[in-house]
């Protein structure tokens, strides 16, 4: 009987061995690093400052995500519509949102204070919290690329679907929602579940007008103690653990959507 | 007791002068038809002669420039008031075309339904009829068409032919008094044309008014009542089958036709 011998692939082995060498070394350089104190990263971890820090990353990450989805369908649709005006209106405010730093938006809501003193009968400060305006920056800048998004997912279903629809007499409201937005979420769903991510790490910047998240939790601790770097590692930490999370989510969804065989044209 | 005497018989469809353009390009040059109730109306010719086009006006899926279009008496799509003619209000149309039944050449199945739920869909949320009872008639019109034990199955699991076989009991379902057909087997291998032509020679036996747009011409033939033959946004000519298939009056059908079917029948 002839035997099959794979091909020798001197270089990938190479190259694989190179790859843990580094890593190893990386690895060793913090762990063995003497400028590091194990002993801080392991006190404030579960700190109760630190948890609270994180609690509000993910209320504010949640926020934003729902206002930002709820924007983006409701821009998107405008942005499809017969009305120039609706569509001019969806495209300035995509414009202006993508256009500019979210951390600039984030110090104008959060400063807001210096242009309105007064928000009908508020006071500004007193309505415009930092955690307010860092939920309303964040919602309003994600509604922006959500819009895209959401586009980007009603463009992709057949039109013939929309014919369909209409000649069995379902109007335009109902057609979106029963027949158009559910195909479009598998082309949505992916992206959607990057932007989430995105956003995750985004609300870092809110600590900017101390928006009482996990960073902004983490610098106030280490200004008092001068342990930059080991703070920096504990907050770095729960980052990981909240974008490894929402992954595993999104690659579940994802895979459950796919299960009911739904293709984006139908088979011939 | 005096006998009650039936109303003249109205003509199911009736397209007085229909315009259509496209920006520059007039699609539609006055097309005037009559579908009697219960007639099966076949519609031929070219491609690009205007056939689909037309019978998207008919349901109102595609606005008209100029002309009418009556459904079973009632103006499509505009209210007559004066010498104006005013859009219909949204809900208005769709109450129109929940009443008249279409059936595409992609088929345009909803690929997140199953083929029951495709079914149920309309009857539910448009006519808000129970559940359980839209869901008893639609399996009925599955069994009908031949895909009772399919009800489960998404589209994507489904062939061409039975793909519009569901698609036609889809509209069924909404009891519609008029089917519209655009070209329904022209997206299909040639060996699944015939079970999705049998489920349509079984709705005209029932007495279905339809208008099929169609390139076959042997079920122009047999199932038609009759022909119309289009070319250039025009009707060129139309009457019974064996009239305008053997015996066409104008050349530009006997052009056609020879194309079609390659040598003269």
């Amino acid at each position: 009987m002839t035997r099959v011998v794979p091909l020798r692939r001197p270089w990938l082995w190479l190259g694989s061995a190179a790859v843990l060498v580094v890593a190893a070394l990386l690895g060793l350089s913090i762990w063995r690093n003497p400028n590091i104190q194990h002993d801080v990263i392991v006190q404030f971890q579960f700190a109760p400052a630190i948890l609270q820090g994180l609690r509000t990353t993910v209320v504010l990450a949640l926020l934003a995500a729902v206002i930002g989805a709820v924007l983006g369908v409701l821009l998107a649709v405008m942005r499809l519509s017969p009305s120039p005006i609706l569509r001019l209106a969806s495209g300035f405010y995509t414009w202006l949102l993508r256009g500019t730093p979210l951390l600039v938006q984030i110090l104008i809501w959060g400063n807001l204070a210096l242009l309105f003193e007064h928000l009908g009968p508020f006071r500004t400060n007193d309505v415009l919290t930092p955690f307010v305006a860092s939920v309303i920056a964040l919602g309003l800048n994600e509604g922006a690329y959500m819009a895209e998004i959401v586009r980007a997912g009603i463009i992709a279903v057949d039109r013939g679907q929309n014919d369909a629809a209409l000649a069995l007499g379902m109007s335009h409201p109902l057609t979106m929602r029963r027949i158009i937005l559910p195909q479009a979420l598998r082309v949505i769903l992916p992206p959607a579940g990057n932007q989430f991510i995105s956003l995750l790490k985004a609300t870092s910047l809110v600590s900017v007008i101390a928006g009482g998240d996990l960073l902004t939790a983490s610098e106030n601790i280490s200004s008092a103690n001068l342990h930059t770097i080991e703070l920096m590692l504990v907050a770095t930490f729960w980052y990981l653990m909240l974008t490894t999370i929402t992954s595993v989510g999104q690659h579940f969804v994802e895979r459950r959507l796919g299960k009911t065989g739904v293709g984006m044209h139908a088979a011939h | 007791m005096p006998l009650i005497e039936s109303a003249p018989a109205l003509p199911m469809v009736r397209a007085v002068g229909v315009h259509k353009r496209y920006r520059r390009e007039e699609v539609l040059k006055g097309i005037d038809l009559e579908v009697a109730s219960g007639e099966v109306l076949c519609l031929i010719g070219p491609s690009g002669s205007g056939k689909s086009t037309f019978l998207r006006c008919i349901n109102h899926l595609e606005k008209i420039d100029a002309g009418r279009v009556y459904v079973d008496g009632e103006l499509v799509g505009y209210r007559e008031g004066g010498d104006c003619l005013f859009e219909m209000h949204p809900r208005e149309v769709c109450r129109q075309r929940a009443d008249i039944g279409m059936v595409f050449q992609r088929f345009n199945l909803f690929p997140h339904l199953t083929a029951l739920e495709n079914v149920i869909e309309a009857p539910l949320r448009v006519r808000r009829e129970p559940r359980p009872q839209a869901i008893q008639r639609a399996r009925a019109l599955l069994e009908r068409v031949g895909l009772r034990e399919k009800a489960d199955a998404y589209p994507s699991r489904l062939s061409g032919g039975q793909q519009q076989r569901v698609a036609i009991a889809r509209a069924l379902a909404m009891r519609p008094k008029l089917m519209l057909f655009d070209e329904p087997t022209s997206a299909l291998d040639p060996e699944l044309v015939g079970e999705v032509l049998n489920v349509m020679r079984g709705l005209a036996d029932d007495g279905m008014t339809m208008i099929v747009v169609t390139h076959e011409m042997a079920f122009a033939r047999d199932a038609g009542d009759t022909v119309a033959f289009m070319d250039g946004g025009v009707i060129v000519e139309s009457g019974a089958p064996g009239e305008i298939l053997a015996n066409p009056r104008h050349e530009r059908t006997r052009a056609f036709l020879s194309r079609v079917i390659g040598a003269r029948p």
